[in-house]
């Protein structure tokens, strides 16, 4: 982090000095409070302290997205579940979406408190070999809303990573909010000294989240688009997933590769399958090709996937004979195959 | 207050947060189709979307980069319409490369916002729509603490049919009582999708959810907007959203929506 960051007031002391925060230029400064608080100088000693706690967890992933109601959380609650189908295995899941923690809902432990023991907090198990931690978990009512500035939810997060006791884990699956915000980088920075094996980033084939918005804009420039400008368009397009992608770049997270959720629709009745986000700019397929990034897999919009969701149940055991199971499937596969052939210290962050 | 920060909310008679607990239920899209339906009855609409790392309408426009233009008053909104009838104006403008404000933390966010929400000329208008982020955090208490100098009426709750959603929603609900902004009521939206061969009715998103939601906090349930394929498809085919959207079955529960909503705001 630079002495003076880009935001600071004129006269900015530094973020290292003794005045950091506290002289008068630092007023107004949207930096003072961390800076006052001495959190800009040192490294903050929790991420040695995490990266202890979590050498009994052999492989990290985290889920992202641009934007939301991709299906984070529903993939996110079914990789934890196929990974776990598994006995031999360890498999934790940690929700750091404070605002909208979904994960309780989707595994079906709404109303599961956390107990705390001498060697930190139990995360609550759905299986004897899934475990699972949310902020939801501490909220009494299901009205309850955390209205937390940054740095409070960093502080929970600290917590999550430096205090929970998850024990011998083999995968460790960190399920965000959307963008890449507070959250992500307090994720990142906590994790830094025991890594991430990589990111997994799911998207829609309409990245841009509604046909009629990008005709919209079409319209507004009131004219037939050039091949430059439909190029332009489709970079526009992908703004979304290729901000997650900067950010892995930026903070040095491998990404595994992308998942391209709700491509597609079939029809109970007339079994024709409609496009409810059309693709118009070449979908993930496309994209990942320009990109020069692995695409997991392409998953169908199922109704019972959000029926399953809602009960707390799990998808892949409702109905594993959908077309969106098996997609899901073979993208846990491929998953487990990255995990196999890369460990943690080939990936130093 | 000097005269020009008085200016810019001055003439706005009504502002409408358009809020959700949740992402990706479509907030930006029933902002623009609603905005568009109060014009069809009349009104001069404008749509601030602070939105900063999430896609909007107006991210769209950049297609075209539009040119943001200070005047005295501060930044001029984009115009959809050589009539002027709806103004926009986004965030997302103001930033060189909205890639940049990718990892920005809440208090840098929180600054820009605030600047950002004071700062628009408007001029005119009956109803400004506010399209937020979803959650609650940083930038809807900034959002509303820099609003709240002028007016609020109060806030739209989007939320889709299923529970996981509402779940999500219902927290959005307590940061409004708790922030005591106006809940002016629930719109559920991707509220069922008809099969364009055969008119079948799919609940892909589950169904209810919405109405149950308001019933549980004695919120207005304002309509369900359903998940429109023709409407997808006209425009597919090249035809002016602006014209094409009053012809499609999404416009008939929107309308509704928005008049039970000027009804509110004019009480």
């Amino acid at each position: 982090m630079a002495d003076v960051p880009s935001d600071a007031p004129e006269h900015c002391p530094g973020t290292s000095s003794d005045q950091a925060g506290k002289s008068s230029a630092c007023q107004g400064c949207p930096n003072q409070n961390i800076c006052a608080s001495g959190a800009a100088k040192a490294p903050d000693p929790a991420i040695e302290e995490i990266r202890q706690k979590l050498t009994t967890v052999k492989h990290k992933i985290l889920v992202l997205s641009g934007k939301g109601g991709v299906g984070k959380s529903t993939f996110s609650a079914h990789l934890s579940h196929a990974l776990a189908s598994d006995d031999s295995k360890e498999v934790a899941l940690l929700d750091v979406d404070i605002c909208g923690p979904s994960i309780p809902k989707i595994m079906g432990l709404e109303g599961e408190q956390v107990h705390q023991s001498g060697s930190g907090w139990s995360p609550v198990y759905v299986e004897d070999n899934l475990a699972v931690m949310s902020i939801g978990f501490l909220l009494s009512s299901p009205d309850d809303a955390v209205i937390w500035r940054g740095p409070k939810k960093n502080g929970m997060i600290k917590q999550f990573l430096r205090d929970v006791d998850w024990g011998e884990v083999d995968y460790l699956i960190v399920d965000t909010p959307p963008g890449t915000s507070d959250e992500h980088l307090s994720i990142v920075q906590y994790l830094s000294g025991a890594g991430i094996d990589g990111a997994v980033i799911i998207t829609t084939p309409q990245v841009l989240g509604s046909p009629l918005l990008l005709h919209f804009a079409a319209t507004i420039t009131h004219e037939k688009k050039s091949s430059s400008q439909q190029k332009q368009f489709w970079e526009v397009s992908l703004q979304d997933v290729r901000k997650e992608i900067r950010f892995c770049k930026k903070v040095k997270i491998p990404i595994i590769g992308v998942i391209e959720n709700m491509s597609g629709f079939v029809c109970p009745k007339c079994k024709n399958t409609s496009q409810i986000f059309p693709p118009t700019t070449g979908g993930a397929q496309r994209m990942c090709e320009e990109l020069n990034l692995p695409l997991l897999g392409s998953v169908p919009l199922d109704p019972r996937i959000g029926r399953s969701c809602d009960e707390g149940k799990s998808f892949l055991t409702e109905v594993p004979d959908s077309p969106a199971a098996v997609a899901y499937q073979n993208i846990v596969q491929k998953i487990r195959d990255y995990c196999s052939s890369h460990t943690t210290s080939d990936n130093p962050v | 207050m000097d005269s020009s920060e008085k200016g810019n909310l001055h003439q706005v008679k009504h502002v409408v947060l358009v809020l959700s607990g949740k992402g990706g239920v479509g907030k930006s899209t029933i902002t623009t189709e609603l905005a568009l339906a109060l014009i069809h009855a009349g009104k001069k609409v404008g749509i601030l979307d602070v939105d900063l790392c999430g896609p909007s309408i107006p991210r769209m426009l950049r297609v075209g980069k539009p040119e943001v233009h200070q005047c005295d008053a501060g930044w001029v909104p984009v115009y959809a319409d050589p009539q002027q009838q709806l103004a926009i104006m986004s965030i997302g403008f103001l930033l060189e490369d909205s890639d940049e404000a990718v990892i920005w933390r809440g208090p840098k966010k929180t600054a820009l916002i605030g600047q950002f929400v004071s700062d628009v000329a408007w001029g005119e208008l009956d109803v400004l729509l506010v399209d937020t982020p979803p959650g609650t955090s940083d930038e809807h208490l900034a959002v509303l603490e820099n609003l709240r100098k002028h007016r609020v009426d109060g806030a739209v709750l989007v939320t889709t049919p299923q529970a996981v959603s509402t779940g999500d929603v219902r927290r959005e609900i307590t940061f409004c009582k708790k922030t005591a902004v106006k809940i002016l009521g629930i719109v559920e939206n991707m509220s069922g999708f008809v099969c364009p061969h055969c008119s079948e009715c799919s609940n892909i998103f589950s169904k209810g959810g919405g109405e149950e939601l308001a019933k549980l906090t004695g919120s207005v349930f304002l309509g369900s907007v359903p998940l429109d394929p023709l409407l997808a498809a006209s425009l597919e085919e090249g035809q002016d959203f602006l014209q094409a959207f009053p012809d499609s079955s999404t416009y008939t529960a929107i309308s509704q929506i928005a008049n039970t909503l000027l009804s509110s705001l004019d009480a």
